[in-house]
């Protein structure tokens, strides 16, 4: 214990180092599944090789990737930009599954009468399949936020600092006591990012918040209630 | 590129098919470490997940484990058992069986729980045991997702397996760490491709199966149900939640 009081800097300065990892990935893996997911939804070739893709990308090892990744994107095995594409390119890999599912989860009669009120296909998209697939989509994205703050503990094998630099130090030394307190900042990091997904979650979609079967039967669309 | 013809050529080269280090006998390593990993979590989580989709009991605290799981980094399980039992082969053991426990039973539960609820009360009906509707009707209907579980902790453990060799001798990982320390890019680069290799091998025999242990009644019966059910289903977000980290 006296080691976690007197290296509480050391602890902070890796908690940010950890964010500044892991926080990209989380946006930028929602911000590239959404095309990609929407793609895969549309059409039935498209879905075959997107969900194909991605879902070989998802098996692909992480400690491997991290080293394979910088000879074919050019970055040096060492830097932060090369564990923020890796850890990106995890994230889309599952977000793309989540998106497609989601889209495709939004009842087709509410489309149909979103079509015939009026919508273009494209302000469809944004009106009415996306708020409706909105919880779903942050389900996934939780998923996301957790399992990137545990993945990028791994780059520290390779040297680029984070949290689980705690346990090579810890390891190397023989400082239990520094995994541990790794261990414990990793996990309360993935909450706090996780309770800011479902507090930015409740402020994005409003009518999930007063009652739960609300989100399971999303019966009145946001934009319905707006028109 | 030309790193990567290095690698191939690193892959390629007999003097890394001889010795201690020879690359067969890492993959043998790497493959049969993962195996007996499974084949000891299975042991533990498959009778426990059996044992709460066919009650329902204890499904909030299975839930809330395999959720609190996900979140610990295997790095730092890793490194920790390592320092608590010693440097050797004992610790990845223990680390990697821990790991592989919570998608497994989830994929034992989730299967139980998938099936429809009116099959198991017509089993009851025409006068089936307990035990025989478990065997019987529980088993082969809820199989694709245990193999679904089985698969994702399969993946989990062959690239944990690779982090195991921070801390022991053993498996492919070897060839990463050792690259890297003395700054030998073809070995370092040959050693993940045959990791990854290894790993989309792995998910192409478990896609297979899982395909396969579908029962033939299920399949038959397939194109009815799509037709009946409301377009909206209920969303799949756990097939990518149970996969967890890695």
């Amino acid at each position: 214990m006296t080691w976690i009081w007197s290296n509480g800097d050391l602890i902070w300065d890796r908690t940010l180092d950890h964010l500044v990892l892991s926080v990209p990935p989380i946006l930028l893996s929602f911000l590239l599944a959404l095309p990609l997911g929407a793609l895969a939804n549309r059409y039935r070739a498209s879905r075959g090789v997107i969900l194909g893709s991605v879902g070989l990308l998802y098996a692909i090892p992480s400690l491997p990737l991290f080293i394979v990744l910088p000879v074919i994107v050019g970055t040096s095995a060492r830097s932060p930009l090369n564990l923020i594409i890796a850890l990106t390119l995890y994230g889309v890999a599952l977000m793309v599954r989540v998106v497609a599912d989601g889209l495709a989860s939004v009842d087709r009669d509410v489309r149909q009468s979103a079509a015939g009120v009026g919508f273009s296909s494209w302000s469809e998209f944004w009106q009415v399949e996306l708020p409706l697939a909105g919880p779903v989509l942050l389900a996934g994205l939780r998923v996301v936020a957790v399992s990137t703050v545990s993945l990028a503990t791994v780059g520290a094998v390779i040297g680029v600092q984070s949290l689980g630099s705690l346990f090579t130090d810890g390891f190397q030394r023989g400082i239990q006591a520094e995994i541990i307190a790794g261990i414990v900042a990793t996990v309360v990091l993935a909450l706090v990012l996780d309770g800011v997904l479902v507090l930015l979650g409740r402020l994005l979609m409003p009518w999930t918040r007063k009652s739960s079967s609300r989100v399971l039967l999303p019966v009145v669309t946001p934009a319905a209630v707006t028109r | 590129m030309n790193l990567f013809a290095q690698a191939v050529q690193w892959i390629l080269d007999p003097l890394n098919y001889v010795g201690v280090n020879a690359i067969p006998l890492r993959v043998f390593e790497h493959l049969a470490f993962t195996l007996v990993t499974l084949v000891i979590a299975s042991a533990i989580a498959i009778p426990i997940g059996f044992f709460i989709g066919h009650t329902g009991r204890g499904r909030g605290l299975a839930v809330s484990v395999a959720g609190a799981f996900r979140a610990i980094p295997t790095l730092g399980l890793l490194t920790l058992v390592a320092l608590w039992i010693g440097i050797g082969l004992g610790a990845p053991f223990v680390a990697l069986t821990i790991l592989a426990i919570p998608p497994i039973l989830a994929g034992a539960y989730t299967g139980f729980e998938a099936i429809d609820r009116r099959t198991v009360d017509a089993a009851r009906a025409v006068g089936m045991s307990e035990g025989q509707i478990v065997r019987g009707v529980e088993v082969p209907l809820g199989l694709p997702l245990l193999i679904g579980g089985i698969r994702s902790a399969a993946l989990q453990v062959v690239a944990t397996a690779t982090l195991a060799a921070y801390i022991a001798d053993i498996g492919l990982g070897r060839y990463l760490f050792t690259g890297l320390k003395t700054r030998d890019h073809a070995e370092m680069l040959g050693g993940s491709i045959l990791v990854i290799l290894l790993a989309l091998a792995l998910e192409g025999i478990f896609a297979t199966i899982q395909r396969f242990v579908v029962p033939r009644g299920v399949i038959s019966s397939r194109s009815k149900v799509v037709r009946v059910r409301s377009s909206r289903a209920r969303p799949m977000v756990n097939s990518a939640v149970e996969k967890g980290t890695q």
